[in-house]
């Protein structure tokens, strides 16, 4: 465990050296500032941030994790070939780069919503934003072990990001409109479930969009998200989306032959 | 000699009419005894305490008024106070327990084919209808508080009841847990004033063929539907808040059948449907603000010549919809948060309209399911492009001339 929390240590010095996480987190400051202090109205900035939480953060997640994983690959090579065991190097890869993510988008983001204060839904961007960092974090490590070539690799967590966040919705809209003779109503909550993105977006709209969700079949999903019982159901769905690909790019890892 | 009779007539006369008499009533005693002793005119004084009496007929001209509200408990037996004269009035009552059952409406405060009549500050409570007033004429409903349990909207009645009256004012009531908070019925020429409904499980308020009716200033929330006005024409809509009407069926404002009425200044905040317009004619919605709702305006294809003109539309997930290709109505001057447009004149007005029908509100008008891609980066994509070419939604359905700041509307409200 030692040795994990050392590797750990460099790790997460590695990224803070390479600026990009500096870079991240400034950007979302000065955006979210922006946002929410020079904007007329304060849910209209919720509902822009948003927008940063469910593209950008998976976004940036998802490729500075693949380059990431792809860059300290000799490092990593280094390391095994030491005394030290390879669910531990893993793990201190994974924890050192979600962690600096989502402590870069906390800042960024979390920082002006608690300065400003008393934002509706603000506790759920930021709990989804750290959710997604961790989830696009372990989706990227995913990709990586699968390819051995960069290219390749950053290829399929751009094609997973675009799924997750473009085509499975206008999949799902598609869905609607065949079988719209069809009570859909339980299977929306299912399909929620199959796409983190989705997920994290309702658990804040919840906050934001009561008026309009309560209405005809948003009723249904109201009652269901908004419940205490579907809250925590989401939020575990989501740590679900976070561990599934973590412990499948560790087995894969465990196996590779670097 | 004849002259000295007229005066003595006459002294007779003003003494009858001066010398009513002014009965009391202690606790113990009979409320409906003293009615009976009574003559018109006279004034039934009531002391504190509790009288259970219920079915108290009043058919002569007699003022009841109660000391500290005493109660009268109906002990579930029919009405408890039945009016059935002229200019009687009643104050100052705690007023419990009207009958529930059966197929009669039993009021704790009942008004038959009477006028002038004046209901004022009385508190009534767990009644099944609370002041009934029937074939009615230029009665005072004011500052009473009645307040009951409803639990289904078959096994319940109503606050205020008005059928088949005429100038009626209903003002500073406040009404809650009813059926309906106020119920209004081939009436007309009525005022409803500063009353605030709320927590009733349908209507806060509900109009049925009752044309040339006021009501202003008053509150309804956390009504099961919010107000509904229907088969009506004429009516002033002014200065009144709907507030917090949420669910499936829920509207802040549900119009149907409405023409040549007025609704101005009013505030709408966070309902599921702020306005609900179905059959709308020559309505003029103007000075409104409409605030955190659900969908702020819906006007289906069968409302014309409707005028919307100078409202706030603010932080509505949608702000007008409709199920039409075809509009109608004319849309002017309004505020719209959503509006990107600039203003290179400096006039105040944008330059570019705005469209405030999406396409994804369209979609999910068709498909209601769909409210689950709501802010989802595929529903803003599909408006996007609607916007630049409008497809699916009704192409003349815009505002020219939108404002580029929001519109004071609480200036108007100073000169109500």
């Amino acid at each position: 465990m030692n040795t994990a929390l050392k590797i750990f240590k460099y790790v997460l010095y590695d990224v803070l050296r390479s600026k990009m996480i500096i870079i991240y987190t400034l950007l979302l400051l000065i955006i979210s500032f922006g946002i929410i202090f020079i904007g007329k109205d304060v849910t209209k900035a919720v509902l822009s941030l948003l927008n940063i939480v469910l593209l950008v953060v998976p976004l940036v997640s998802i490729i500075f994790g693949t380059i990431h994983f792809y860059s300290s690959r000799e490092f990593m090579e280094m390391l095994l070939a030491m005394p030290v065991k390879r669910k531990n190097i893993f793990w201190a890869e994974y924890a050192g780069l979600s962690l600096a993510l989502a402590a870069g988008f906390s800042v960024g983001t979390g920082l002006p919503l608690l300065i400003y204060g008393g934002i509706s839904g603000a506790f759920q961007l930021i709990v989804s934003g750290v959710m997604l960092t961790f989830i696009f974090t372990a989706l990227a490590f995913l990709s990586s072990v699968k390819n051995k070539d960069k290219a390749r690799g950053i290829g399929l967590s751009l094609v997973i990001w675009f799924y997750l966040s473009v085509i499975f919705d206008a999949l799902v809209l598609l869905l609607y409109y065949l079988f719209s003779s069809y009570p859909l109503e339980k299977a929306t909550i299912i399909i929620s479930g199959l796409n983190p993105v989705d997920l994290a977006r309702m658990l804040i709209l919840l906050q934001l969009d009561v008026s309009a969700l309560m209405g005809y079949t948003g009723a249904t999903l109201q009652k269901f998200f908004g419940s205490d019982y579907g809250m925590v159901f989401s939020v575990i769905l989501l740590l679900f989306w976070a561990i599934v690909p973590t412990v499948l790019s560790l087995r894969i890892f465990n196996r590779k032959d670097f | 000699m004849n002259k000295v009779i007229f005066i003595i007539a006459l002294i007779a006369l003003i003494n009858s009419v001066n010398l009513s008499k002014e009965i009391t009533v202690n606790p113990g005693e009979s409320i409906k005894n003293a009615v009976s002793l009574a003559d018109n005119g006279d004034r039934i004084i009531i002391k504190e305490g509790t009288y259970n009496e219920s079915g108290i007929l009043i058919d002569k001209n007699i003022e009841l008024i109660g000391e500290n509200y005493p109660v009268i408990d109906g002990l579930f037996n029919g009405d408890i106070i039945i009016i059935q004269s002229d200019s009687v009035t009643v104050k100052g009552f705690s007023i419990h327990n009207s009958g529930n059952r059966g197929l009669k409406d039993y009021a704790a405060l009942r008004i038959e084919n009477s006028a002038c009549c004046n209901i004022i500050s009385n508190k009534l409570n767990n009644n099944y209808f609370g002041i009934f007033l029937s074939n009615s004429s230029y009665c005072n409903v004011l500052q009473n508080e009645a307040s009951s349990n409803a639990v289904t909207e078959s096994s319940s009645g109503n606050g205020i009841h008005l059928w088949k009256c005429t100038n009626i004012n209903v003002k500073n009531n406040t009404i809650s847990g009813h059926r309906d908070g106020i119920y209004i019925e081939f009436s007309v020429n009525c005022q409803a004033e500063s009353n605030s409904s709320f927590k009733n499980i349908r209507y806060g308020l509900h109009f049925m063929f009752s044309n040339n009716n006021v009501y202003e200033n008053n509150v309804f929330s956390n009504n099961g539907a919010g107000v509904a006005v229907m088969y009506t024409k004429n009516v002033r809509m002014i200065n009144n808040r709907f507030e917090n009407n949420k669910g499936p069926n829920s509207y802040g404002l549900l119009l149907k059948e409405i023409t040549d009425s007025y609704i101005e200044r009013n505030t709408f905040s966070y309902n599921t449907v702020g306005i609900y317009c179905e059959g709308g004619t020559r309505l003029l919605i103007a000075n409104n603000n409409l605030t955190g709702n659900g969908y702020a305006l819906k006007i289906l294809g069968n409302c014309t010549d409707d005028t919307i003109k100078a409202n706030n539309f603010f932080a509505n997930t949608f702000d007008v919809t409709t199920n039409s290709t075809f509009n109608n109505n004319l849309f002017t001057q309004n505020y719209w948060d959503k509006y990107n447009g600039y203003d290179l004149n400096k006039d105040g007005k944008g330059d570019v309209p705005f469209r405030p029908v999406s396409l994804f509100s369209k979609i999910v008008e068709e498909t209601p399911e769909s409210v689950f891609l709501l802010r989802s980066f595929v529903a803003e994509l599909l408006d996007m492009a609607e916007r630049v070419v409008p497809v699916f939604t009704p192409e003349s359905l815009m505002d020219n001339e939108p404002e580029m700041k929001a519109i004071n509307n609480e200036l108007y409200t100073q000169y109500n």
